[in-house]
Order: structure tokens, then C-alpha cells, then sequence
């Protein structure tokens, strides 16, 4: 075998041999491609739809707010998913921080807490949420969306901050009690700035499951709607074209700020490798 | 101090714990508990021990559940047979591409799961080119028809949560220190001896937190099945939904999920057993 591919290379001068050399060295990479390709497919599939012709092209980005119904669903899921993602963030940070950095009783107890709603299918959770707030006749609406929300993300927010926590070099922050800083001064100084990506990225990742949450949401949204339960409910009738142009708006959006913050976390890292030479 | 630090911990734990228990916890025990009630929505519903709910769900839905476990199943193995070539030329082989192919990888999340599943079933519509296609190769059935069908559903799901299945296997092979295939290859292994047993059984963890990270949404799903399923693709999922949310019989419905959960934390649970917690949390060491 290693002998055949060393006489081909050898005798390799023929351009069909040269090519089949390199296409069998390269059969891989170009099967990532055609592979990313198909995942890419649907998405090219909807920004493509978003300039379907009305009776100008690119009509509908000219009347991206046309509809009523569309804006009115994706303020409210935009609202909540800020909301979301401020509360799952702040909470989900605190208990990473927990985690990471105290050794106390209970310990597994609080992984499996935060471990199962991950593995829980969320048909499953948004069917026990929703037993609950019918054994206690709890009106279903934006408040039971947010409480459903924010619980779905904790999990999320707690695992990304924990895995940039425990890569924490914690030298640095000793230097700065060394240094005269109050425990305070420090965590705000020195600790926060350093975990700032790992937060940030946390809190990206709650406000974009919020954002496309349809199956629990279907659960307990009462009459209040969504994006996805109002693209769910237009689906059976016809989908306005300017769903899909608010589609690749976000989608715009999302990769520009996913693009900010993986630029942001490289500067962090430079800044977190800046250590006086060591001695051994 | 010592004994205000010892408490430290569970302040910051307090607010996350507290809402995970009242909003993740204590509703499957109502689940469970509505789940053996009796009566029907408009005469309400009460309180019992009606055990029999449990057996009645299961025989009236037989062929859902099989028919979500087989969807589920076949749309898994798939994504591993996709998932993990992938894997390896993004870890292994991609140099400077890494981080852009990475990207792709998890671009679908960037647009709506719904706007997905709807563009698929454009794609797979009856006049699309993709279906022409497919019947030039005679590979779709007599009427020429792919959406509606099983095949168009195990397609979703496998789109749907391929990326479930990419991350944590990119993820193991990444870690894995590849002078071990080097050591295969100088102890005179072929390649694919050196892949079959090196490789293979050191990204073995990626592989089945992928199949569970991918099988576990799967089989409750009902999008899919939803938009570009037809008549004979209902999931388990389905009836769930439309038990709790048309049909409004509750108890039924709550024993329906509430078995699913059983079957799936008893998945989970053995493999959480078997890997520690860490292998979910995304790092090895935290055993136990």
C-alpha cells in the first residue's frame, strides 16, 4: 500500500495519474466541503426566497416591515429573549462560579441539576412546565415564555462559562491582592474583565436559543406569539416572504456579532498571555 | 469568615438552583401527578391513582413509539456516518480553514430550526430539481413523491441535529494526541489499523455523547414530522402534542411524556455512570 503511492508519485507524470495523486490526497477535505455545502443549503435556500420577486425585485427588503403580524412577533421574541438572557446570564455565571471555584457539599446534586434539563427533551420539559401551570391555573402567557426561557438556558450559560473559568490563570488575580486590591476591587478589576468573553458568548448563546425556542414555547405561550409560533401558524396558510427577509437579516446580525466576539476573545487571550517571563 | 466563606457557595448557587428546582424539578413530579388523574377536560379533571393511564398510553400509541425510535435511530446513525469524516478533516486536516469551517458547522443555528425545516421541505417538494433527481435514480418510491414520507422525516431530523453530532466528536479528536497515530503508523499499522485501534477507541466518548446529544432530541421531536411528514409519519412527539394542546386529554398526554422521560434519564443516567459528569459539561477530568 505505501509502496503503491510512492511508485505512483514517482511515476506520477501523466496529468490523469497527477490528478487521481491528488484527488485521493485531498479526497477528505473535499468531502468536508461538500458536507459543510449541505448544511449550508436551507440557509442559502431562505436568502434566496427573501428576493423572490413581487412586482420589483428585492421588493420585500425594500418592505422588510411590512407586516404587522411578523414585527409584532419578532419584538416580542426579540424582548424576550433579552430579558432571557440577562437573568440566565447573571444567575447561570454566578452558579459557573460556584462550581469552579468552591469546594462544598452538594456538589454532584448541582451538576445532575444542571446536567439533565440538557439531556431532557424539550417536548418532555415544555409538557411538565405546562402540567404545572395547569395544576395551578397560571394564566400562559409572556411571563410563563420568560420563566421557560430562562430555565432552559441556565444550563447553557453555566457550561460555557465554566469551561473559559477553568482555563483561568488564577496568578493574576492573586497579584492583584498581593497589590493592595480589596476582594471586590479585584473580582471587578480583574476577574470580570478576563471572564468578559466567556460571558459574553453565554449570553450570546441564551438570546439565540430564546430567539428559535418553538417546541417549549408552543407549550406555554397561552396567546401570546413569537416569531417561531407565528412562522409555525403561517406555515399552513403561506408564508409571508418577509419572514424570510427578517431570516437573513438575523442571521446577518448573528454572524457580525459572533464575528466581535471571537475577535474580542483573541484580545482577551493576548492580554491574558502577557506574564512576566518565568524562572524556573 | 470561615463559616461565611463555607456559605459563599450556595449564595451564588441560590438563585440558578432555586429556579432549575422550581421550573425543571417540581414540574415532572406534577407531570407524574397528572399524569393519574382521572376525568376528561370538560368535566375536570380529578385527582387519582389511575395507573391504567400509563398501559393505555403505551398500547394506543405502539406504532409512534416504535416509529420514533426507528426515525431517531436511523437519523443518528447517519449523522455519525456523516458527522464523522467531517469531524476529522475540520480536527486533523483543515489548518487555517479550521475555524471558518467550524463556523459552518454551527451556521444553521443562526437561522430559525422552523425556517430550516421549512426550507427543506422546498427542496423536497414535488417539482423541486433535488426530487427530479432523485427519481432519475430511481431512488425515491413509484409515485415519485419524497415528502410525506418516512424518508423525508429521517431526513429533517438528520439535518436538524447533525451539528449535535459534529461538535462533540470535532471535540475528542482535537484533544487527542495525534503522535499516537504517528506511533501506529511507526509500528509498521496500516492506516486503517491504525484508525480501527487508535483512533477510533480514543474518540469513542466524542461518539457517544454524539449519539445521545443527537438520539435524545430526536426522538422527540415533531417538527419534522409536522412539515414533511404525512398521514403515516406521526412520532410520539405528535401525539403528545396534540393530546396536551387539541385533544386537551391531560392525563394521557403527561404519561406519554412522562414515560419518555423515564426511558431517556435511565439512558442518561447509565451513561453519566459510566463517563462522569464532565463528559456532558465538556472537559474529562470532574469523574464521578
Amino acid at each position: 500500500m505505501e509502496a503503491a503511492t510512492a511508485t505512483a508519485r514517482h511515476v506520477s507524470d501523466s496529468a490523469p495519474a497527477r490528478a487521481w495523486t491528488w484527488l485521493r490526497r485531498n479526497a477528505l477535505m473535499i468531502y468536508a466541503g461538500i458536507a459543510v455545502a449541505y448544511m449550508l443549503i436551507p440557509i442559502a435556500i431562505v436568502g434566496l426566497f427573501s428576493f423572490e420577486k413581487g412586482t420589483a425585485q428585492g421588493e420585500y427588503w425594500s418592505d422588510a416591515f411590512g407586516q404587522t403580524a411578523v414585527n409584532d412577533s419578532m419584538i416580542m421574541s426579540l424582548e424576550l429573549a433579552a430579558l432571557t438572557m440577562v437573568v440566565a446570564t447573571a444567575i447561570g455565571t454566578l452558579m459557573a462560579l460556584a462550581l469552579v471555584r468552591y469546594e462544598f457539599f452538594g456538589r454532584r446534586a448541582t451538576n445532575l441539576l444542571i446536567i439533565l434539563p440538557m439531556a431532557t427533551p424539550e417536548i418532555v420539559i415544555g409538557a411538565a412546565l405546562l402540567s404545572l401551570f395547569i395544576t395551578y391555573s397560571f394564566d400562559l402567557g409572556f411571563t410563563t415564555l420568560f420563566i421557560a426561557h430562562v430555565m432552559f438556558s441556565i444550563s447553557f450559560v453555566v457550561v460555557v462559562v465554566r469551561s473559559r473559568l477553568i482555563g483561568f490563570d488564577r496568578s493574576i488575580e492573586e497579584a492583584a491582592a498581593d497589590l493592595g486590591a480589596t476582594p471586590f476591587a479585584t473580582f471587578r478589576l480583574v476577574t470580570l474583565p478576563l471572564l468578559a468573553p466567556g460571558i459574553l458568548a453565554a449570553a450570546l448563546l441564551a438570546f439565540a436559543l430564546s430567539l428559535d425556542d418553538f417546541v417549549i414555547s408552543n407549550f406555554n405561550s397561552g396567546t401570546a406569539v413569537t416569531f417561531p409560533l407565528y412562522i409555525f401558524g403561517a406555515s399552513l396558510r403561506g408564508i409571508p416572504v418577509q419572514v424570510n427577509v427578517l431570516a437573513t437579516m438575523l442571521f446577518a446580525v448573528t454572524v457580525i456579532a459572533i464575528a466581535l466576539v471571537l475577535w474580542q476573545q483573541r484580545r482577551a487571550e493576548q492580554m491574558a498571555s502577557v506574564q512576566p517571563e518565568q524562572e524556573v | 469568615m470561615t463559616a461565611r466563606r463555607r456559605l459563599v457557595p450556595y449564595g451564588l448557587l441560590g438563585p440558578g438552583a432555586i429556579w432549575l428546582a422550581l421550573f425543571f424539578v417540581v414540574p415532572m413530579y406534577f407531570m407524574g401527578e397528572l399524569a393519574l388523574r382521572t376525568g376528561t377536560f370538560t368535566e375536570g379533571f380529578q385527582s387519582g391513582f389511575e395507573v391504567s393511564n400509563f398501559s393505555d398510553a403505551l398500547s394506543g400509541n405502539t406504532t409512534q413509539f416504535v416509529r420514533s425510535f426507528v426515525y431517531a435511530g436511523t437519523a443518528t446513525l447517519i449523522a455519525l456516518l456523516i458527522a464523522y469524516p467531517l469531524a476529522y478533516a475540520i480536527a486533523l486536516r483543515a489548518g487555517r480553514w479550521k475555524l471558518l469551517l467550524l463556523f459552518a458547522v454551527v451556521a444553521p443555528f443562526f437561522t430559525t430550526y422552523l425556517i430550516r425545516t421549512i426550507a427543506w421541505k422546498t427542496i423536497l417538494a414535488d417539482e423541486s430539481p433535488v426530487v427530479s433527481v432523485l427519481q432519475a435514480l430511481q431512488l425515491v418510491p413509484e409515485d415519485g413523491r419524497v415528502l410525506a414520507t418516512g424518508g423525508a422525516v429521517i431526513a429533517g431530523l438528520t439535518y436538524n441535529f447533525l451539528p449535535f453530532m459534529i461538535l462533540p466528536i470535532y471535540a475528542s479528536l482535537e484533544r487527542m494526541d495525534t503522535s499516537l497515530i504517528e506511533a501506529g503508523k511507526d509500528l509498521y499499522a496500516s492506516a486503517t489499523q491504525t484508525f480501527l485501534r487508535v483512533t477510533l477507541p480514543i474518540t469513542a466518548p466524542g461518539i457517544v455523547a454524539g449519539i445521545l446529544l443527537t438520539f435524545i432530541p430526536a426522538v422527540g421531536d415533531y417538527i419534522n414530522a409536522e412539515i414533511l411528514g404525512g398521514t403515516g409519519t406521526s412520532m410520539i412527539g405528535n401525539v403528545i402534542q396534540s393530546l396536551y394542546l387539541e385533544q386537551r386529554n391531560y392525563p394521557e398526554a403527561a404519561a406519554l411524556s412522562f414515560m419518555m422521560m423515564v426511558a431517556i434519564l435511565g439512558v442518561v443516567l447509565i451513561y453519566l455512570r459510566l463517563a462522569g459528569t464532565g463528559a456532558f459539561m465538556g472537559d474529562e477530568e470532574e469523574r464521578g
